[in-house]
């Protein structure tokens, strides 16, 4: 890399996060209350000020930020910008900010994730959408959200590499097992394999348990330089690097259908995870523990391809080998992820890699050095976020 | 017995055009198939829009297809979303790989036809459903051996 690259310049600071409800359960609290509880607990958590936040950095559109400087009392912004795209940027978000405080445009930039699905679902978010004449192409199919799409992508999956809903099947019994020992998941008694096969077909091969929860929560991180955050109130979570965007061939993914053989039963991960690793100077092998997007168990396997932890085609039998379980080389999701402890468009994860890097997570991976959290496989942007343990 | 895969539900079946979609409606009002084609370099792209992505000139040919293809990926929904999807159920979002157009594929269903008879590379050819509007959406029933 050449020298004006952002690695470990920038640190996450500070953590905070509201309880994860179950959809509806947070009211009467609104969202943006959730959002504003979480940013004071992550500046909390760093021992610093709300009136010392001066940036912030989003994804999926963001949040208004002078609501937030209104409502929370923040005198000043001199940063604040978002990905475009939805879920796909929460890891990148955290780079965008890391971008910022490497560039000097701002010193404490908050990031921020959460939701409140009781007004709208999000299974149902296509048939929220505008007609316009871009979906005319999709939205006369039926192709109601998110899981009906990636279905079409999990089934092609199968059918080229032999994958089958015994691998997702593991892939979300596992991740299950991690949220028991989480007192803040959702989803906290055991899946066994015939409770998932007895589960119903939402959109075959997809059941119920392939799919994420619906939380309302929210999540927050501060960002700072590295040099700061040495002296502030937590260890340093450093980031090693970050990436977004991806190819023409994955484009509108889910929306478009076109994408090449070789990329359509994919999750449009491969370019990023190339530019990932190579800003960072590492490899798949020195990943400690992953944090996955998991809207969708079959994606699951499709990002573990993506990042390289096994070939392509191999992502089934790879989970179901015990590799991402508690003992295996890459424990993944190891909070319970948003498929079995809450969904907040992905910062859970963010969370979850901070808890593993700082020594404090609720099933700790033994000297957890090095965290890979991914952004949701979605339109482009798709992201990825490689954090460090401070020495 | 197989159940059948029915239309999927007709709220979602409202069409909005601009001037570069609009010719594909407006042959799939006649029950013709097309799809558009560069003039000057020959690549098909679909949906249509504004440029060639290969060679970004804005001239199209709308070529009449066959209205024959096969199963690319399909999924079986049987669980309704919001309210008054339940008796579209089950219905199949297929995506179709286009037969003429150089492996271009159209989302959209396999309708009237045996859900077990429905799998990937299984070939399909248009039927058309009618709206009240007068548009016509492309659907696809499977080409039975018989």
């Amino acid at each position: 890399m050449n020298d004006r690259t952002m690695r470990r310049s920038a640190a996450i600071a500070g953590l905070g996060y509201t309880p994860y409800y179950k959809r509806g359960q947070s009211l009467p609290q609104t969202l943006d209350e959730l959002v504003g509880k979480s940013i004071l607990a992550a500046v909390e958590d760093a021992g610093l000020s709300i009136r010392d936040v001066d940036g912030f950095a989003y994804f999926a559109g963001g949040f208004d930020t002078p609501m937030l400087m209104e409502m929370l009392g923040i005198p000043e912004v001199r940063f604040t910008a978002s990905l475009t795209g939805t879920g796909g940027g929460s890891a990148g978000a955290v780079g965008l900010a890391a971008a910022a405080v490497h560039a000097g445009l701002a010193k404490t930039i908050v990031c921020v994730g959460g939701n409140q699905q009781g007004a709208q679902r999000f299974g149902a978010i296509t048939s929220s959408y505008p007609l316009t004449p871009e979906n005319a192409f999709f939205g006369t199919s039926g192709l109601v959200g998110p899981g009906h799409m990636f279905a079409l992508l999990a089934r092609r999956h199968m059918h080229l590499y032999g994958t089958t809903r015994d691998h997702f099947a593991d892939v979300a019994m596992t991740i299950r097992n991690h949220a028991l020992a989480n007192p803040d998941a959702i989803m906290r008694t055991p899946l066994t394999r015939d409770a998932y096969f007895a589960a119903p077909l939402l959109a075959d091969p997809h059941c119920l348990f392939d799919f994420c929860l619906e939380t309302d929560c929210a999540v927050a991180v501060v960002v700072t330089s590295s040099e700061r955050a040495r002296d502030l109130r937590q260890r340093p979570v450093n980031i090693l690097a970050s990436a977004q965007g991806g190819s023409r061939d994955w484009g509108r993914s889910i929306y478009w259908m076109n994408m090449p053989d070789e990329t359509f039963a994919s999750s449009g991960h491969a370019s990023v995870a190339r530019d990932l690793y190579a800003a960072a100077g590492i490899g798949p092998s020195d990943v400690d523990t992953l944090q996955v997007y998991d809207h969708f168990s079959s994606q699951v396997i499709m990002q573990i391809e993506d990042y390289g932890f096994c070939a392509k085609g191999e992502g089934g039998p790879f989970v179901s080998s015990g590799a991402i379980g508690l003992g295996g080389n890459l424990p993944t999701n190891t909070d319970g992820g948003q498929l079995s402890a809450g969904y907040a468009w992905g910062m859970t994860h963010v969370r979850e890699a901070v808890e593993q890097l700082r020594g404090t997570a609720v099933n700790q991976v033994p000297d957890a050095a090095v965290a890979l959290v991914t952004g949701g496989p979605s339109v482009i942007p798709v992201s990825g976020l490689l954090l460090e343990r401070a020495p | 017995m197989s159940l059948i895969a029915k239309r999927p539900p007709l709220p979602l079946a409202e069409i909005e055009t601009n001037v570069w979609t609009l010719p594909f409606w407006q042959a799939a009002a006649r029950h013709q198939f097309v799809a558009s084609r560069c003039s000057d370099c020959g690549t098909f792209r679909m949906p249509p829009t504004p440029f060639c992505p290969t060679c970004q000139s804005q001239e199209i040919d709308w070529v009449k297809l066959p209205g024959t293809g096969s199963v690319y990926s399909y999924t079986i929904v049987s669980r309704a979303i919001f309210p008054g999807m339940e008796e579209s159920l089950p219905y199949v979002p297929a995506i179709i790989t286009l037969d003429g157009a150089d492996g271009v594929r159209l989302i959209s269903n396999v309708v009237e036809s045996a859900i077990d008879a429905i799998t990937i590379d299984a070939r399909v050819s248009v039927i058309w459903q009618d709206l009240p509007d007068g548009q016509s959406l492309p659907q696809f029933q499977i080409i039975s051996d018989r």
